[in-house]
């Protein structure tokens, strides 16, 4: 009994010499899994328009009911999506959401994804809803300012390959591709955005 | 100047030493230990965390030394619960009783050689000068002392059990009570080995004994039995059955909350102390050095508190590593091993040490 008793106070002392796993977080982050259920992505076509098409299909097959979708006619001249309709509100509660991934499964055009983002809690409950203008993917686009040779603008550019370089905390890259958001305003103090996202027509859009 | 020391030394004279030095000697052993038992916290925190590849508390403060500060203070101001249906008086007697034996124990046990102040020490005593001894209450069968009330621990975790009223609570109490009187022979039984061969219960003497070779040298079955006995007696893993908070909830703190909960790990950090210090004197020769040290003058009896410092801080360290390397025993092997292993192993090695000693002296 002895002599097991001494193997497994070896194991536990070699077990102390060797450099604790732990990651100092908030200081200290590591990426993400790349299929990490974190919050909710809008997504745009490479041409800028909106992926989403105001089906509301999302909002139906979430089990907590936490997603609004207030969809608006697309202006034929001016379209936000390529349907006929758009979302022109689209909110998430965040205290309801249980990050499933229902909405990304129904959706047909995939417009909404889980992305990478899971830092978020708030102080205030009315932040915890989140508006479109946060949830929409920037633009130039979260998918250009990923590839840096891409030649989209030289801000964009350099930010995007600040991003995307290791070590980079998913945080800190969201916090990055907020200020790439020329166009979305940033939601007032109750995170209701001012007014709706400027609309980008196809050709101004299209900087190649 | 000398003079006028010994005369500082010996006002309101109780027994060897003058009521200022009692004062003195006593605040220092309270804050002493009550430090150590909130830094034992820290430490056996840190002890694990790198056992399970962790860190450790590192929040507050640097190195997160300021976390037994922190959570003392939420300890204190936190709510005292309490079970409408207690016992109120006995209640209150158990955490009491837990710290306080704990502390009281420790008056008895010395941390360094007699000094004598302004003389030299001859033979156990002073030519001239004041002795001071390294410990608070000066008695010539502090070994048994100690023994003596540390088993009183054992009234606060059944009373403590008893008097919440609760199921998991009484339970713990008895298994408590039934493990520590099981092991409180197997530890004497261990410790009689040492006696015999110092031929002084005076851990003074004990220690003094050792200057040859210490007694884990001449002892090393006996050390082995009161190391595991000990661990028993303070409650820690593997024989942590009182608590066995996957069986029981908490034992018999279940029902405590705040600074009377407080008071029972305050007592089992401080035991756990004791039980390494008389491990230390008996067995580890005490404060004796490994080196040749100046004896009789301030410095020695300071080098003296180091050198003591550091086996019981060994085998302090010994009894965390101990406790996150091995499982919980179960109860009916718990009391086997204590009866039918470990005492008739130390009779064993009483009847051996005994002859040895009688042969050799005849």
């Amino acid at each position: 009994m002895l002599i097991e008793v001494a193997k497994g106070l070896a194991f536990t002392l070699k077990t102390m010499l060797r450099k604790p796993i732990t990651v100092q977080w908030p200081e200290e982050q590591k990426p993400t899994a790349a299929r990490h259920r974190g919050r909710h992505i809008l997504h745009r076509y490479d041409n800028g328009l909106e992926k989403c098409i105001g089906c509301e299909l999302c909002a139906a097959a979430c089990p907590v009911g936490c997603i609004y979708v207030g969809s608006a006619e697309n202006d034929p001249a001016d379209p936000v999506s390529p349907g006929e309709r758009y979302a022109e509100r689209y909110e998430i509660n965040l205290m309801r959401c249980i990050y499933c991934g229902y909405c990304a499964e129904a959706c047909p055009t995939e417009a909404i994804t889980l992305g990478p983002r899971f830092e978020l809690a708030d102080y205030r409950r009315e932040r915890t809803v989140v508006t479109k203008a946060e949830l929409l993917e920037a633009w130039p686009s979260f998918a250009q300012a990923r590839r840096p040779n891409s030649g989209t603008g030289a801000g964009a550019d350099q930010k995007g390959r600040e991003l995307h370089e290791p070590g980079v905390s998913p945080r800190v890259a969201w916090e990055a591709v907020d200020e790439l958001r020329t166009d979305s305003p940033r939601p007032d103090e109750f995170g209701v955005p001012s007014h709706v996202p400027r609309v980008i027509s196809p050709d101004e859009a299209e900087p190649r | 100047m000398i003079a006028n020391f010994s005369d500082i030394f010996s006002i309101g004279r109780v027994g060897e030493d003058g009521i200022v030095v009692i004062m003195v000697k006593a605040v220092v052993v309270l804050l002493a230990l009550a430090t150590a038992a909130a830094y034992l916290t820290y430490a056996e925190r840190k002890v694990a965390a790198r056992i399970q590849l962790r860190i450790g508390p590192n929040r507050v403060g640097p190195l997160g030394l300021l976390q037994p500060a922190a959570d003392a203070v939420k300890l204190l101001f936190k709510e005292n619960a309490a079970p409408s249906g207690r016992d109120k008086l006995l209640y209150l007697v158990g955490p009491a009783l837990a710290g306080g034996a704990a502390i009281f124990a420790f008056a008895a046990i010395p941390i360094s050689g007699l000094t004598c102040v302004g003389g030299t020490v001859v033979g156990d005593g002073c030519n001239g000068g004041y002795p001071f001894h390294w410990d608070l209450i000066h008695v010539n069968v502090s070994l048994l002392f100690v023994l003596a009330v540390t088993s009183l621990g054992v009234y606060s975790l059944f009373l403590g059990g008893w008097s919440a009223n609760s199921k998991y609570s009484l339970l713990g109490g008895l298994r408590s009570s039934a493990q520590l009187i099981s092991y409180e022979m197997a530890v004497a039984f261990a410790l009689v080995g040492a006696v015999i061969l110092a031929g002084s219960l005076d851990l003074e003497k004990i220690v003094l004994a050792q200057q040859g070779a210490w007694f884990v040298l001449l002892q090393p079955l006996a050390f082995l039995l009161y190391f595991t006995a000990a661990l028993a007696e303070t409650n820690r893993l593997p024989f942590d059955l009182p608590e066995a908070e996957t069986e029981l909830v908490a034992g018999y703190h279940t029902e405590y909350s705040s600074m009377r909960f407080g008071f029972y790990f305050l007592g089992e950090y401080i035991n756990m102390v004791i039980v390494c210090s008389i491990a230390t004197l008996v067995f580890l020769g005490g404060w004796l050095p490994l080196l040749p040290w100046i004896h009789s003058d301030w410095l020695g009896g300071l080098v003296g508190v180091a050198w003591f410092l550091g086996k019981v801080s060994a085998l302090l360290f010994v009894m965390m590593w101990l406790r996150w390397t091995l499982p919980r025993f179960r109860y009916d092997r718990l009391m086997n091993l204590g009866w039918k292993v470990l005492l008739p192993l130390g009779l064993v090695n009483i009847v051996v040490t005994g002859a040895i000693v009688a042969i050799r002296a005849s």
